[in-house]
């Protein structure tokens, strides 16, 4: 008798077909590209899962890492500097330091306090991109050449580009898996259900939080890395937080907390907005009350959906 | 400087201070009692603004159309709690963000549907549209000066009721201890009914007066909505005089940081340095604000009795 | 069964993303704003392309001209997204429209690196005439900074002395800004960039500007932020003591706004602009003609630039005679500007951005009672933009 784990089988399908994609679709260069973004995106999200889904950290301020990473790329390039080995780590470097400072300052704070503050901050950060016209202000920096890796990998390439985001992907659910299982997992997640519990066990929770925030923070830097050289382009919009917003969205329509759901929330985000504002200019009209339907009925996510279908054919 | 410009800024501060207090109000009652984080009260903002503007095109007269939306708005307002908000109250904060969020995507794009694109102007009778002379050669806009007066006449009128009234006394009760209010036997539900009405007409009313100034269009709710919850958050959650006092402060901060720190500034660096970084200082420093009192008050300055 | 499933996906995906057939058409994606409140401007620039498509009877050179517009929603990342869409999946021959400064230069890479035509019909960055120029790209607008310029030229022979700046922080308000900084040749008594695209509400500049007693007061404020300026100006009471003076802040879009709200403050303030609605040229007079029948009000300065854009790109596909393939062939047509413009006869610089007069309009009241603009004389004559000679073409 097979067992029949519908969430395995979906998300093997999904990793084959990612993995297949450029390979059948040759040429159809848009559908790469969209799916590059769409990866880049699941990347920002799984990072954000970390704090929100397994630490249950609101954080409306997590778009900053994104412009952060992408400010580097476009930074850099605009002095000319195009070598990866030097814009990568900086970028990775910056992200860290901004974590560390931002996560100090609003952890001390908790429920809608901690929300306010994460979204103030990723506001000043906002205000400031707009203000400096030197690095292009509101109309933002377009970046000609994508990083240089020496010549080992050419991101010129699009699918080169594809398959380099396809194994930074892998990489970060590879990471999150093992995070989540380890010991300072077993904090993060036994101080969202209980943490007196956990303080009372002797656990340093808040430094515990800290870290965990700081390393959100540097994955999600790397995904901003990514995205600037994707769209070749980067503006203080994608700090801006409504964008950590949609970020949330997509941890919560994935499955908050499961070390798979945020990759299935960030493509059916993308896709669907795609679909819609194919549909109707007015998609908003429908997008809206989706969203809240998700949050009242559908609250585990995609995942926890695979998961009870699945159980179901037992 | 003069101190005829000073005091114009001052006024301007208080005013922007007064409007947003009528905002945070609605917002800091409906969260304080009924745990409620409600992004949509933007949106009821941008509602009352839209059906007064209606209403004004089709009476011919600017008040009747404040008094007859002040009544619509609070009934969208209780329609939207009935409908989408109950299943709220027991979901946890996250929740109530996403699904207020997906309110507010709602409610824009129905605007737009209903209104159109372009958005609507609010014309006003002769006589608010000039200026009054306050002192001898100090001039200020004749809406303005009713808009300190609506704002300051709310704030009293809520005073009356929060301190002098029984349901004024269920209201501070609920923000202190809101299981405590349902084991003496209010009913729970018609007093958040009400409440969420009350908060809708005020943030309504709020939209009304904006809306001269700066038309009503799709939108309008998301910029002040962010300034209204930092003003509860300094003035502390629940608490109606937390954010009558928060709401001056950030009012006459931003615009006295609008008006005076490109001056104070070149003071200090070069002028074109100063011209850069005024308007972004400027920008954040409602922010900064906000964050050095979570930093040193956690809980806001005027908490309610009885809230850690 | 999961496979099956997953076989049809694939071939349902594959399916969607077989190329058409190229037949007997050109197709054109024209990108722009359809949603947001600046959207208005976007439906502006649709009908404007529409009634043009109308009155070429939908041929270009031969060929059935097929139109694909795509709304950037205000933001560069869609802008792009939906550009790439144009030019890798639709396969369109020309790329136009673009509203928006950073949209364009955020999509501009997709379209020129594929080899295709841009076009502007309305972005005109500083850094597309200059340094990034490129002989794919054409604009039928303007580059930002002339229409300020030619503001401060007005100023000065106006007699204006000192004058009060208020205008958003983002690029284009600074743009604006140095413009006029760059023309006017009297004093800047104070200047204002406020946050853009948040605050609307001018007390704190409208009391600064008052208390500095300036000759003129020099606004540009595009979209909503134009009306509730001009309210509060009105409010205040300085619409009788200070003239005011702008830039794409008053325009067809927003002038029957102002009308129905009686905001007669604005009447009898003055804007410079390459063009008018009553601009006297034959090609002018049947667009706004035209425009005012089919759809009842004035175009707007984006519609006539769209206009041109259709009959920019049509004189290039008649001139080689549909042969799409002949890139240099058309390119040359284009260069040329040979073809009716709403504005008149004018010519490309090196950068094609166009080289053309620069005309100051009032607010006045037509013979119906409309409230529209009316020109009142050429401030710049064919004048072409600071960034030409930056560019190596």
């Amino acid at each position: 008798m097979m067992r029949f784990n519908l969430r395995i089988v979906c998300t093997a399908s999904l990793v084959l077909a990612l993995a297949l994609f450029p390979v059948i679709l040759e040429g159809q260069s848009f559908y790469i590209g969209v799916l590059s973004r769409a990866m880049i995106l699941s990347i920002a999200a799984l990072s954000l899962n970390l704090i929100l889904g397994y630490g249950n950290m609101i954080s409306f301020g997590h778009a900053a890492y994104i412009g952060i990473g992408a400010y580097t790329v476009g930074i850099f390039a605009y002095y000319e500097i195009y070598d990866g080995f030097i814009q990568w780590p900086v970028g990775l470097a910056v992200s860290a330091v901004v974590a560390l400072i931002f996560g100090a300052i609003s952890l001390r704070t908790k429920g809608v306090y901690f929300i306010m503050i994460t979204l103030a901050l990723t506001q000043m950060l906002y205000f400031l991109g707009v203000s400096v016209d030197e690095y292009g202000a509101d109309d933002g920096l377009v970046i000609d050449i994508r990083s240089e890796f020496g010549g080992y990998v050419d991101l010129e390439n699009r699918v080169t580009l594809y398959y380099t985001i396809f194994v930074i992907l892998l990489a970060t659910i590879a990471g999150m898996h093992r995070l989540i299982n380890s010991r300072f997992g077993m904090v993060i997640r036994g101080s969202r259900s209980n943490e007196a519990r956990m303080r009372a066990l002797g656990y340093p929770v808040d430094r515990y939080k800290l870290t965990a925030f700081v390393i959100a923070g540097v994955i999600c830097g790397l995904a901003g890395l990514l995205l600037g050289n994707y769209t070749n382009f980067v503006n203080p919009d994608m700090m801006h937080w409504t964008r950590s917003g949609e970020l949330i969205f997509m941890v919560v329509l994935g499955g908050m907390g499961s070390v798979f759901g945020p990759v299935f929330g960030a493509i059916a985000f993308l896709l669907l907005e795609e679909f819609l504002s194919d549909l109707t200019v007015h998609w908003q009209i429908i997008f809206g009350p989706f969203l809240i339907l998700v949050v009242l009925f559908a609250r585990g996510g995609i995942d926890s959906l695979l998961a009870r279908g699945g159980r179901g054919h037992d | 400087m003069t101190w005829a410009l000073l005091l114009e800024q001052f006024l301007n501060g208080f005013q922007l201070g007064v409007l947003l207090f009528l905002l945070a109000a609605g917002l800091t009652l409906v969260f304080g009692i009924m745990d409620l984080v409600n992004l949509a009260h933007g949106s009821l903002y941008m509602v009352g603004a839209f059906i007064c503007a209606t209403l004004t095109e089709l009476t011919g007269s600017f008040g009747w159309g404040v008094l007859l939306a002040l009544p619509a708005t609070m009934a969208v307002g209780v329609i939207v709690e009935m409908t989408a908000l109950r299943t709220l109250y027991a979901r946890d904060h996250l929740d109530q963000v996403l699904a207020t969020f997906g309110l507010i995507l709602f409610f824009n794009e129905l605007t737009r549907i209903v209104w159109g694109p372009e958005g609507m102007v609010i014309p006003l009778p002769a006589w608010l549209d000039g200026n009054v002379e306050i002192l001898p050669g100090v001039h200020y806009p004749t809406f303005r000066m009713l808009i300190i007066a609506v704002g300051l006449g709310v704030a009293a009128a809520l005073y009356v009721l929060v301190v002098k009234t029984r349901t004024g006394m269920l209201i501070r009760a609920g923000a202190s201890n809101r299981a405590m209010i349902g084991a003496l036997g209010v009913n729970i539900k018609t007093l958040f009914t009400a409440i969420f009405g009350l908060g809708a007409a005020l943030a309504g009313l709020a939209g009304m007066m904006a809306g001269p100034i700066i038309e009503v269009s799709t939108g309008m709710g998301e910029e002040i909505l962010i300034l209204a919850f930092v003003v509860i958050v300094i003035g502390g959650i629940g608490s109606i005089r937390g954010a009558f006092i928060a709401a001056l402060i950030v009012g006459l901060i931003d615009t006295m940081g609008r008006s005076f720190l490109d001056v104070l500034l070149s003071a200090a660096m070069s002028a074109s340095a100063a011209e850069t970084a005024a308007p972004a200082l400027s920008a954040m420093l409602v922010y900064i604000l906000m964050a050095t009192v979570l930093f040193f008050r956690p809980q806001g300055l005027f908490p309610p009795h009885g809230r850690q | 069964m999961t496979f099956k499933k997953l076989s049809a996906g694939l071939v349902a995906v594959l399916a969607l993303a077989a190329v058409p057939v190229q037949g007997g058409t050109v197709k054109i994606g024209f990108v722009t704003t359809l949603t947001t409140p600046a959207g208005v401007i976007g439906r502006d620039m649709r009908d404007a392309v529409n009634l043009a498509l109308e009155d070429i009877g939908n041929k270009m050179g031969g060929l059935d001209v097929e139109m694909i517009f795509e709304d950037d929603g205000f933001k560069p990342e869609i802008g792009k997204q939906k550009t790439d869409k144009l030019v890798q999946k639709d396969n369109v021959d020309f790329v136009a429209g673009y509203i928006w400064s950073h949209v364009l230069l955020a999509s501009r890479k997709s379209v020129l690196d594929a080899g295709k035509f841009l076009i502007s019909s309305n972005a005109g960055p500083s850094q597309l005439a200059g340094k990034l120029c490129n002989k794919n790209f054409f604009s039928t607008s303007w580059q930002n900074d002339q229409t300020p310029m030619a503001m401060g030229e007005v100023l000065n022979q106006r007699g204006v002395k000192s004058l009060y700046v208020i205008a958003p922080n983002y690029a284009a308000g600074k743009n604006m800004v140095s413009g006029v900084q760059r023309a006017f040749k009297g004093k800047i008594v104070g200047k204002d960039l406020t946050k853009w695209p948040g605050q609307l509400d001018f007390s704190a500049e409208l009391a600064k500007a008052r208390a500095a007693k300036p000759d003129g007061v020099f606004i540009f404020y595009p979209g909503k932020a134009g009306g509730a300026f001009m309210k509060q100006y009105q409010q205040a009471g300085l619409d009788k003591t200070i003239p005011l003076y702008s830039v794409f802040t008053v325009d067809s879009i927003s002038l029957p706004k102002f009308q129905k709200a009686n905001m007669s403050g604005v009447m009898g303030s003055f804007m410079t602009q390459f063009w008018a609605p009553d601009l006297d040229t034959p090609q002018n007079k049947k667009f706004v003609a035209g425009f005012r029948k089919k759809y009842g009000r004035y175009p707007s300065f984006y519609a006539a630039q769209s206009y041109d854009t259709v009959f920019l790109i049509k004189s290039a596909v008649d001139a080689v005679n549909g042969n799409l393939k002949d890139m240099d062939g058309m390119r040359a047509a284009m260069e040329k500007a040979d073809f009716p413009s709403v504005r008149g006869k004018f010519t490309y610089g090196n950068n094609h951005f166009p080289i053309q007069n620069f005309y100051l309009r009032e607010v006045v009241k037509d013979s119906d009672g409309n409230w529209t603009t009316a020109t009142r004389g050429v401030v710049l004559k064919n004048h072409q933009d600071t960034y030409a000679k930056l560019c190596k073409m």
